[in-house]
C-alpha cells in the first residue's frame, strides 16, 4: 500500500509543498507515474521514475513520464552523484531489503531526499498486536504476515534514531494520522511519517 | 491512400572506409504530412532485410512491414507525424548497393562496392532528411539494425534529433552475433552461383542465400514461440518419411521463408550490410560506451524484450546504464513477449502504448521549448 492510496491526492499536495518548481525529482517505486505527472504539471518539474512492475512501467511512459525498468536496490549505482535536487522513496523503505544502502544512495545521488513510511509504533499497531498476540494487522497493515510486502517494521523513534546515527540533518518532518497533520507524540499517533533529509 | 516510392540523388558519399561513394541514390516513402515549422519529422529506420516500404499498401496492395505501428492513431501516427522512411545503404530496394550499376564501369558494383557502415547509413540518411528542409528530426526510431541507426544518429547529429527510440538492439554486435552472420555470408560464398559476387548475369547463389535467411529466422524467433508454432508437427503426413525430404512443420516453414527470401533480397546486399552489422560499436573511437553517448544530446527511448536472445535485454541495459551513468534522460522498459526478437515487429500492442505517450510527451516539451 502506498502513500497515495492512503491519502488520495493529499500526500500529493504534502510532497508538492517541499518540492520547489523546476527542480530535478527522481521517484523510486514511482508506480504509475502519477505523482511525477502531478509535480510535472503543477511544478514544471524535470521527472524521472524508477519502477519494477512493468505494468506500471508502461503506465508511466504511457502518460509520459521518463521512467527506468529496474529494481530499486540495484539500480542507484549508476547515478552520477547529485544528480537530482529530490529523491522520493514513498512508502518502500519498509520493503527494502538493505533501507540503509537506498537511503544513503538517496543522499548520495540527490541533494535532498524525501521519505515517507507508515509508523509501526502507532498505537492501533501496538494495540493490535497486544490484544491479538500475533502479528499485527491494521488498515495500513492489511496483509497476513506471510503476504506482506513489509519486511522491516520501523517507527518514527527508530527513523530518528537512524538519521542522528548518519548524521543526516532533518530539514522538515510531518506526522499525518488520516489525512490530519499531527505534532504531538508522533510515535504513538502518526500513520504516516515524512521526512526531508539532506546529508 | 497508396505508398509510392521516391528517390532523391546525391553525387557523393565519403565513406568511413576513406573511400566516396558517386552518384548515390536514396528510396524512401513518406506518411503524414510535414508541419510549417517542420518540427514533426519522424524517421523509421528499418532492420537488416527490411526496406523503404514501412506503412500502407503500395500500388500491389501489400502492407508495410512496420504497418501495425505507423498509420492514422497508430503509435507513430501519421495524422500527427510526418514519417519518413529509407531503404539503406547497401541496400537492393532502390538505394544504392552492390547490384546498382558502378557509373564508372556501367555494370553492376558486385564485390567491387566499397565496404559500408551503420554510420555511413546514418550519413546518409541525414543528407536525405536535410534535402527535405528538416533540421532537426522529432524522432528516429527503429528496431534490431534500425535501432543500432537511431543510436548512431543520436551520437553522430546530437543537434539533429530530438529522441531516439532505439528497439531490441545493442550497442555493439557481440560474438553470437558476428557468429550467426558468418555463417550466413559463408552459406552463400559457399554456393557454386555466386561467382564472386559476379553473378548478376548468371543465376543468383540462391541455395547459399536461403540457407542465410533459414539460419536468420531461428535467431529471430523463440524456443517458446517455436514450439507453440510448430512443435513436433509433420507435415502433410502421418508417419515420418524416413527420408531428408521434409518431413516436419518447421523444416518446411524454414525452406519456404528461405525460397521466398532469393526472390527479394540479393546476396551481395546480405554480406555488405551483415558486415556492416558485425563492425558496429557504438563506442568505437571513444574510451567507452558512456563516453560516445556523451555527445547525444536527445532523450532515449528503449526498448527489449524478454525472449529475444538474439539482442537480449542486458544489450539494452548496457547502454541504459552508460545513459543513466551520465544522467541522460532514458525511459527504459523491458516488454514481455514470447515472439523472440520478432516481438518489435509481430507483438506490438504493448509498444504502441509506450511510443504513443513517448512521442506525445516530446511533442508537449518541443512546443513549450522557446
Amino acid at each position: 500500500m502506498k502513500v497515495h492510496d492512503v491519502l488520495g491526492r493529499r500526500d500529493y499536495a504534502l510532497i508538492s509543498r517541499l518540492i520547489p518548481a523546476g527542480s530535478r525529482v527522481l521517484d523510486l517505486g514511482c508506480g504509475d507515474g502519477a505523482l511525477l505527472a502531478f509535480l510535472k504539471e503543477t511544478k514544471g518539474i524535470e521527472a524521472r521514475g524508477i519502477e519494477l512492475n512493468p505494468e506500471m512501467v508502461q503506465a508511466a511512459i504511457a502518460r509520459g513520464v521518463s521512467v527506468y525498468q529496474g529494481d530499486l536496490e540495484s539500480s542507484l549505482r549508476e547515478y552520477p552523484d547529485k544528480a537530482f535536487d529530490y529523491v522520493l522513496l514513498s512508502q518502500t523503505v519498509q520493503e527494502a531489503r538493505r533501507p540503509l544502502m537506498v537511503l544513503t544512495e538517496m543522499l548520495r545521488i540527490g541533494n535532498r531526499a524525501i521519505v515517507a513510511f507508515p509508523n509501526f509504533g502507532h498505537w492501533r499497531v501496538r494495540f493490535s498486536h497486544l490484544m491479538s498476540g500475533r502479528a499485527p494487522k491494521t488498515h495500513l497493515f492489511p496483509h497476513a504476515w506471510h503476504a506482506s510486502p513489509n519486511i522491516h517494521f520501523l517507527t518514527v523513534l527508530d527513523f530518528e534514531e537512524l538519521t542522528r546515527e548518519q548524521g543526516w540533518l532533518v530539514e522538515r518532518r510531518l506526522f499525518l494520522s488520516g489525512s490530519r497533520r499531527i505534532s504531538h507524540f508522533p510515535n504513538l499517533c502518526a500513520e504516516i511519517a515524512v521526512y526531508l533529509l539532506k546529508s | 491512400m497508396i505508398s509510392e516510392l521516391k528517390t532523391v540523388r546525391f553525387g557523393e558519399l565519403a565513406l568511413d572506409s576513406g573511400e566516396t561513394l558517386r552518384d548515390v541514390e536514396v528510396a524512401y516513402e513518406s506518411y503524414g504530412q510535414l508541419n510549417d515549422r517542420k518540427s514533426n519529422a519522424i524517421l523509421i529506420v528499418h532492420a537488416f532485410t527490411g526496406d523503404a516500404h514501412a506503412a500502407g499498401p503500395d500500388k500491389d496492395g501489400a502492407p508495410g512491414w512496420w504497418s501495425s505501428m505507423i498509420g492514422p492513431g497508430k503509435a507513430f501516427d501519421t495524422d500527427r507525424y510526418f514519417v519518413l522512411c529509407s531503404n539503406v545503404l547497401g541496400g537492393c530496394r532502390g538505394t544504392t548497393g552492390p547490384s546498382s550499376i558502378d557509373p564508372a564501369t556501367g555494370k553492376p558494383y558486385g564485390m567491387s562496392f566499397p565496404v559500408i557502415t551503420i554510420g555511413d547509413m546514418v550519413r546518409l540518411q541525414h543528407m536525405l532528411v536535410q534535402s527535405l528542409g528538416i533540421s532537426r528530426l522529432l524522432a528516429v526510431a527503429g528496431g534490431s539494425m534500425g535501432g543500432m541507426q537511431a543510436l548512431e544518429w543520436a551520437v553522430s547529429f546530437p543537434d539533429a534529433v530530438y529522441a531516439s527510440i532505439p528497439i531490441a538492439t545493442t550497442g555493439r554486435h557481440t560474438a553470437q552475433q558476428i557468429a550467426f552472420n558468418e555463417v550466413g555470408r559463408q552459406a552463400i560464398v559457399a554456393d557454386p552461383d555466386f561467382q564472386g559476387g559476379s553473378y548478376y548475369e548468371s543465376k543468383p547463389p540462391a541455395r547459399g542465400l536461403a540457407v542465410a535467411r533459414m539460419v536468420g529466422h531461428i535467431t529471430y524467433m523463440s524456443d517458446e514461440s517455436m514450439r507453440e508454432k510448430f512443435g513436433r508437427k509433420l507435415r502433410g503426413r502421418e508417419e515420418f518419411s524416413y527420408g531428408f525430404g521434409v518431413d516436419f512443420e518447421v523444416e518446411s516453414y524454414l525452406r519456404y521463408r528461405g525460397s521466398q527470401f532469393v526472390g527479394r533480397f540479393d546476396a551481395n546486399s546480405y554480406l555488405y550490410i551483415t558486415k556492416a552489422m558485425d563492425y558496429f560499436d557504438l563506442s568505437s573511437g571513444y574510451p567507452s560506451l558512456g563516453a560516445s553517448l556523451e555527445r547525444a544530446q536527445c532523450r532515449f527511448l528503449v526498448i527489449s524484450f524478454t525472449s529475444d536472445w538474439l539482442y537480449p535485454s542486458y544489450q539494452s541495459l548496457e547502454i541504459v546504464n552508460a545513459l543513466r551513468s551520465r544522467n541522460h534522460d532514458v525511459t527504459y522498459c523491458e516488454l514481455t513477449s514470447t515472439y523472440g526478437h520478432d516481438a518489435f515487429l509481430v507483438d506490438v500492442k504493448d509498444q504502441t502504448g509506450i511510443v504513443r505517450g513517448f512521442l506525445a510527451r516530446c511533442e508537449r516539451e518541443l512546443e513549450a521549448a522557446p
